[in-house]
């Protein structure tokens, strides 16, 4: 059903990104990359199931990490905040006030986006390894207000939820209904990445001076570009409310965004379609290499530095190169 | 023609008689008994996380590794002490690997999202170390037991009461600032209180404080007859450390929560441990002789005394193995297997004295008030020097009523106003 989504009307005028290179490629990719999920169900079991669901949630937190540091140039390390945000307020309207779950998605999203708001506004002020530091900087704070907040976030304990509602209980249901958001949210984000507005804060990424003199209002594309990518997460962090059912100080902390920009980078920054990927590597690894060893972390550690002296471009990125090199002869 | 037909009925009949000899062997229970047991292997607490697997092995290898007639496998995973990932651990346990049942978790945190996830399936899932007060109290879920474990708020008690006996009137606490520190804190400080006495001020301190000399500065500033110290791991170890050189040590009682004294703190500390007084269930300098067979035992496998983490984790594989050996081996009847553990009485764990469960799934105890003394080898270790006979996680209230109250917290520590 949801295969469908991402076959939306092609749009081959759309601005290429390089030339020589089909303006298609990106949606090859993501019609691949949809086919694969929506096939997944056959043959897996039913904990590997809540491993794709969980791979295709931080894909989203990952894209929407990507949207800025691939297409804005802005490497940002509080959007595990953000996600965690939306998926605190989940859980507290659910179990805490008792609210209905549709509602509590939506107000999860509202918070995110808002609370995305305030980041934009001090984001827009500075730029490169600063920008990082204040990213930094407001996640820590988001995160020592759910650790201290005890009689509304639960300290460190966290938040307890009651379930999921019955109509996407089942675990092949919600990973469907998981499958769609994501299908339609890349579909729109790349949409965006794309418009003349993308474009713009390519620009930006390449030389935010010459972006100014040419008229552009760099810190109005800036805060936009990031209240996006904000309700993104929020998104992902709804979504992830919904599928853990529990949340606790650990989901807003540092390694969550730390994760995220991980496994964009892993997968291949400014591809979009590499965040599945990123996601789908990392998720993988941290449960097959833990059935072997203790010392799961320093395996995920080496990878992640031979990637990048290997790869750095992402193994998206690299599987490109080769594909280029072998059509050059 | 007349072979096969001839192999066919006499192997029936065979199997037929066979199946007469040995009665009520079923199908389901054919393969080993699964054991999912988590513990932080990496991270802040992996040491703790080690003693829980050598301690919950220990007493598997000492039967065998079989029990009720079946095989049993335990298969360890690391949670990290992480919530997050202790909740993707468990899931992969039961939905992968299928075990019969879940055992393990140290911090509250990562117990308290596995026990949410089992909420909803009914897998047996037993917390030997998770302390956390509102799992077998306001919040508690029939297929999670704190088998040898202990509510984080059942021991302080004892020690306010016998803080009274002693004389002591004025008491500041000092404690660390999350959950664990504010039940065991709240605990003291209502039965100290309701008993006459008086808090003076509480501290808390942020976990891994390094620098504790603001905190002794205003400690020594007040006029009290003992402090109430609420610390575990290296904060605990700094802590003792720095209150002596401040020159406080003798000169203040100091009454501990169970983890300060614990095995994992005074193992590596020195004579700045000596005399500190603490309550608990187990005290390994006890001259009960199961509990030294025990602790000489440990001793020889492990080449240290144990742990609360190491004792905690063999005595709840005992308890369950007591029960698994009442169904024979059937786990998989889940029903049966649960009230099976919840009606077992264990008699000969490493405590002497027998442990029965509450209706809340919490044992009851006696309690040591214990004090950190040096053994003939020279190590420090806790021994007992009163005993409180029959303490359950209520004290002496009425669960219901108890229960009315709110759960203890930074805000709620029910000192009563006097």
């Amino acid at each position: 059903m949801s295969a469908q989504q991402p076959v939306a009307p092609p749009r081959p005028v759309e601005a290429p990104v390089a030339p020589g290179r089909g303006s298609r490629a990106p949606l090859y990719w993501g019609l691949l990359v949809a086919v694969v999920f929506a096939l997944l169900p056959l043959p897996l079991s039913s904990y590997q199931m809540s491993l794709a669901t969980e791979i295709l949630i931080f894909a989203l937190l990952a894209m929407s990490i990507d949207m800025l540091a691939g297409y804005a140039g802005l490497v940002s390390l509080g959007h595990g905040a953000i996600f965690g945000t939306a998926t605190y307020v989940v859980l507290y309207w659910t179990t805490v006030v008792g609210g209905s779950p549709w509602i509590g998605v939506a107000l999860g999203i509202v918070a995110a986006t808002a609370l995305s708001v305030v980041f934009a506004l001090f984001a827009t002020r500075v730029t490169g390894v600063y920008f990082l530091l204040l990213t930094l900087a407001l996640g820590m704070i988001v995160w020592g207000v759910c650790l201290r907040w005890t009689s509304v976030t639960g300290g460190e304990n966290g938040i307890r939820g009651g379930g999921r509602p019955e109509v996407i209980a089942d675990p092949i249901v919600f990973y469907y209904v998981i499958l769609a958001i994501v299908a339609v949210l890349t579909l729109l984000v790349w949409r965006f990445i794309k418009s003349p507005f993308g474009l713009s804060l390519s620009g930006i990424r390449d030389s935010a001076s010459r972006m100014r003199s040419l008229g552009y209002n760099v810190p109005l594309h800036v805060f936009l570009a990031f209240t996006v990518s904000g309700f993104v997460a929020g998104i992902a962090g709804a979504c992830y409310a919904l599928f853990n059912n529990f949340v606790s100080p650990s989901t807003v902390q540092l390694s969550q965004s730390v994760e995220g920009l991980l496994m964009a980078i892993i997968g291949g920054i400014g591809t979009l379609v590499g965040s599945f990927i990123g996601a789908a590597v990392i998720i993988v690894l941290e449960n097959v290499v833990s059935e072997y060893t203790a010392r799961w972390p320093m395996v995920l550690g080496g990878m992640f530095v031979v990637t990048m002296i290997v790869a750095p471009e992402g193994i998206l990125g690299a599987v490109r190169k080769l594909f280029r090199r072998v059509r050059k002869g | 023609m007349d072979r096969r037909v001839f192999l066919k009925s006499s192997g029936l009949t065979l199997s037929a008689a066979a199946g007469i000899a040995v009665p009520a062997i079923g199908s389901a229970q054919a393969g080993p008994i699964r054991i999912g047991m988590m513990a932080p292997l990496s991270g802040v607490v992996a040491a703790g996380g080690r003693e829980m697997v050598d301690g919950f092995k220990m007493y598997w290898d000492s039967v065998g590794n079989e029990v009720g007639g079946r095989k049993v496998e335990v298969i360890v995973e690391d949670d990290a002490g992480n919530p997050d990932t202790a909740l993707q651990k468990a899931r992969r346990l039961v939905e992968k690997t299928q075990v019969d049942f879940l055992f393990g978790n140290l911090l509250a945190n990562t117990g308290l999202a596995v026990a949410n996830y089992v909420k909803g399936n009914g897998v047996p899932y037993f917390i030997p170390i998770i302390a956390a007060d509102d799992l077998t109290q306001r919040d508690r879920i029939p297929n999670v037991i704190r088998v040898a474990g202990y509510a984080a708020s059942q021991f302080p008690p004892p020690l306010a009461d016998w803080a009274l006996k002693q004389g002591h009137k004025r008491v500041a606490t000092i404690s660390q600032d999350y959950s664990f520190g504010h039940e065991q804190c709240g605990g003291f400080c209502q039965i100290f209180s309701e008993g006459g006495g008086t808090i003076v001020q509480q501290f808390w301190n942020p976990l891994n404080t390094s620098d504790f000399s603001p905190y002794l500065g205003q400690i020594a500033a007040l006029n009290i007859d003992a402090i109430f110290i609420m610390e575990l791991g290296s904060d605990a170890n700094r802590f003792m450390q720095q209150f002596a050189n401040f020159g406080l040590k003798g000169k203040l009682p100091m009454l501990g929560a169970m983890n300060f004294t614990d095995q994992s703190v005074i193992r590596t500390a020195g004579p700045e441990c000596e005399g500190i007084l603490s309550s608990a269930h187990f005290a390994e300098g006890s001259d009960n002789p199961a509990t030294q067979k025990f602790v000489a035992a440990y001793q020889k496998k492990f080449n240290i005394l144990p742990s609360l983490y190491g004792f905690s984790m063999y005595s709840g594989a005992m308890w369950v193995a007591d029960a698994i050996r009442k169904v024979n081996g059937a786990v998989d009847k889940r029903a049966e297997f649960l009230e099976a553990v919840r009606k077992t009485e264990l008699t000969d764990s490493p405590l002497g004295r027998p442990v029965r469960l509450d209706s809340f799934g919490n044992p009851i105890y006696d309690v040591y008030i214990r004090k950190v003394v040096k053994n003939k080898d020279g190590k420090y270790w806790n021994v007992p020097v009163e005993t409180y006979k029959n303490i359950s996680q209520f004290w002496t209230y009425d669960p219901q009523v108890y229960m009315k109250q709110p759960p203890y917290s930074r805000t709620f520590q029910g000192i009563k106003k006097s």
